[in-house]
């Protein structure tokens, strides 16, 4: 079992100062597979990967290479090799040197460097460079030369941060198929940072999807983009629709005002879900019998091969589709998804949840701030439950006029309003239903009215 | 003359008094006599000087030994000073730079009294010293400054590679500072050469330098053979920067201070 894992991580935990960049990270690769490490920046995968090189030391938890620990292994001593991002080639060096580095370390003989070298540059397409300057090569050149200069010392695994980033797009989409092929070809494993899902689906056998340091999911290219577990998946892996709704039982469920079959199950009763649906799932129809719910086309954008519409549903809702062919701005259209493409999740939270301390005279402090709430019933010092609606938290353009202040961090749009989480100052998130516009990053006040405060006894900690 | 260039017409002017114009009188005294006819002599005469050759020759020992002491002490502070988990603070590198903030000349001074009232032998030791603290700075900065921004990650793909510390450190560091390093040579090494103050109040003119005797010369109203010296010292400081090849480029890539 565990045998057959080349890397297998176990609980890795980091933080830098206060940030806690990593937690609690287990997974493992198997031998020969192509595992990508996906997520937005600031999520902790290329942390990740320099602690699998060696650059950065976790807090807690191992990292298993053949069921060896490699903590205690210097990156020198690990049979593991990096593409860095900015390629890192040595720029004192000509392109024979930068790929022998390796092996003229090793003290192996000449003629064989020679031939490895031919081999593998020829592997890399970049026979006849040998002599050139690091300098004088392209962006996708020297990117070449840089998977060279890792490949020749038949890792054990290849580590690759970000190794297509610097390039434009055509010369992108041709490195990744070549890579797709070297891998096949060299049988080597690869682990592999980006933050182009494009670039994750097309390329892995196996997807991490990281977000603020956790692990979202762990799945192949087609369970994650067809069965995403969270909103931040969806909304992460290509386009989605993601809407709140209800599950009404076993494999029926309401949302946009309307009930639709699906294939879901064990989530319960009347059970409030988030349902996403893929743009492309949407499907136009002209037979009434077929319609399950009515909208009105607002654009229609032609992105190359597919059109791009945004609907007006009779109930109110705006829904992206994409369909090979145009519908007019401004027509009614009958609109129907197969119970197959509903893909139902849990719902992450009901409502924000906080620990407060109640202060007496009618002031309770949560997120490190003082707030006036009902306090009836409570005594000062009082450890309690704060909870909130999403929707009774205002944000204000002027944070210095609110009690808390804090960055929007993520933007959901769920149809009707947007779903954001809110970044506090002390690190703490709030998540806010809205219908105003905020970008990612904007700086927010947050202010709640003493009403919508909703104080309950702490419960009490299991032993 | 379009509008634009006419802006440097003021350094233009500077330089014409005193850099070319000064540069003219030392060759054209260097190659007249005293009475102002063209002649050799200045220049023959140096080089059958026997105690000029041999206080040129020891000039150029001396600033050697100095520019490699410099290199022994300032390659490793510039590397501690540059390695942000050793040196998280940019008072350090003050510290270190905050000597040249003081009159050389003063500072010299004060180590001749040191060494006065600790009893030491003035000599070539003292000597050595004081050059190597009134220079040091110049050779720490320029490497400093080539290794602070030197990319970590050339270190890092090397020790990925399989490259020990140390052979990170001769086969990356090394070598990618070693424009930093040119740039610190050319800083220490010629005014080393010229320099006569040092030696004067370092060994009681006990040694004498190159810089030392131009001085006598001139001190003296021998203008003309004063004037050829310091036309042989230029030509051999110009020799050497023209040697190191790409010279220029040394000094713009590690930074002047």
């Amino acid at each position: 079992m565990a045998k057959n894992y080349i890397i297998d991580i176990q609980h890795l935990s980091k933080s830098f100062g206060d940030t806690r960049v990593l937690q609690d990270i287990s997974f493992y690769v198997r031998k020969g597979e192509f595992v990508t490490l996906l997520g937005p920046s600031g999520c902790g995968k290329t942390t990740l990967l320099r602690m699998i090189a060696g650059f950065e030391n976790p807090d807690e938890g191992t990292i298993l290479l053949d069921g060896k620990d490699i903590l205690e292994l210097p990156p020198y001593r690990r049979p593991l090799n990096t593409v860095f991002q900015k390629y890192a080639l040595f720029p004192h060096l000509d392109v024979y040197d930068n790929v022998a580095f390796g092996l003229k370390l090793q003290k192996v003989p000449e003629e064989e460097i020679d031939k490895r070298v031919e081999k593998v540059l020829k592997l890399v397409s970049m026979s006849d460079y040998e002599d050139r300057n690091v300098d004088s090569l392209s962006g996708g050149q020297q990117q070449r030369v840089a998977i060279a200069r890792a490949l020749i010392n038949q890792p054990r695994v290849l580590l690759l941060d970000e190794p297509l980033a610097a390039l434009d797009l055509k010369m992108r989409k041709d490195m990744q198929i070549e890579l797709k092929e070297m891998h096949r070809k060299l049988g080597i494993t690869f682990i592999y940072v980006t933050h182009d899902q494009e670039e994750a689906l097309t390329l892995s056998d196996t997807i991490v999807v990281m977000n603020e340091g956790r692990i979202q999911q762990i799945g192949t290219p087609i369970d994650i983009y067809n069965e995403p577990v969270n909103a931040f998946v969806a909304d992460f892996i290509g386009e989605s629709n993601i809407l709140g709704g209800r599950m009404i039982r076993d494999r029926r469920v309401s949302f946009i005002g309307h009930e639709f079959d699906c294939v879901d199950e064990g989530f319960g009763e009347d059970v409030p879900v988030d349902v996403v649906v893929r743009p492309e799932d949407i499907y136009f129809t002209t037979e009434p019998a077929k319609c399950q719910f009515k909208a009105k086309v607002n654009s229609c954008v032609f992105k190359g091969v597919h059109y791009e519409m945004w609907v007006d549903t009779d109930s109110g809702f705006e829904l992206m589709i994409q369909d090979y062919d145009p519908y007019p701005v401004g027509s009614e259209v009958m609109l129907y998804i197969d119970p197959d493409d509903i893909q139902v999740m849990h719902k992450e939270r009901l409502r924000n949840s906080f620990e407060g301390v109640v202060l007496g005279d009618g002031r309770v402090e949560f997120l490190d701030a003082e707030f006036e709430a009902d306090t009836t019933g409570f005594a000062e010092g009082d450890e309690v439950e704060v909870s909130v609606e999403f929707d009774k938290v205002d944000l204000l353009d002027h944070e210095e006029e609110a009690e808390v202040s804090g960055n929007v961090a993520f933007i959901l749009y769920k149809g009707n309003h947007y779903h954001l989480t809110v970044k506090t100052d002390s690190g703490q998130n709030i998540w806010v239903d809205t219908n105003d516009i905020w970008d990612k990053g904007d700086l927010v006040g947050i202010k709640i009215l003493a009403k919508d405060i909703k104080l309950s006894k702490k419960a009490v900690a299991d032993e | 003359m379009n509008k634009r260039s006419s802006w440097a017409l003021p350094y233009f002017i500077f330089m014409l008094i005193f850099v070319v114009m000064p540069l003219v009188m030392i060759l054209i005294y260097s190659l007249t006599d005293g009475g102002g006819h063209f002649t050799l002599r200045n220049i023959t005469k140096f080089f059958s000087d026997k105690d000029a050759l041999s206080t040129f020759a020891l000039s150029i020992e001396v600033a050697i030994e100095n520019t490699l002491l410099c290199i022994l002490i300032g390659y490793p502070a510039a590397w501690i000073l540059a390695d942000k988990r050793l040196n998280r603070s940019a008072v350090t590198v003050v510290l270190f730079i905050l000597p040249m903030w003081i009159n050389a000349l003063m500072r010299t001074l004060a180590t001749a009294e040191l060494f006065t009232m600790a009893g030491v032998q003035l000599g070539k030791g003292t000597l050595l010293f004081g050059m190597c603290y009134d220079y040091l700075p110049f050779m720490i900065y320029p490497i400093y400054n080539q290794l602070s921004k030197m990319d970590k990650s050339y270190g890092e793909a090397a020790a990925d590679l399989g490259a020990t510390p140390g052979q990170v450190f001769r086969k990356v560091t090394l070598p990618l500072s070693m424009p930093g390093v040119w740039s610190g040579i050319m800083m220490v090494f010629m005014p080393t050469v010229s320099t006569f103050a040092i030696s004067e109040f370092l060994t009681n003119n006990k040694i004498k330098l190159f810089g030392t005797i131009i001085q006598e010369n001139i001190n003296n109203s021998m203008w003309n053979y004063g004037a050829a010296l310091s036309l042989v010292m230029l030509l051999i400081i110009g020799v050497t920067t023209v040697l190191q090849g790409g010279g220029d480029e040394a000094e713009a890539e590690g930074g002047t201070v």
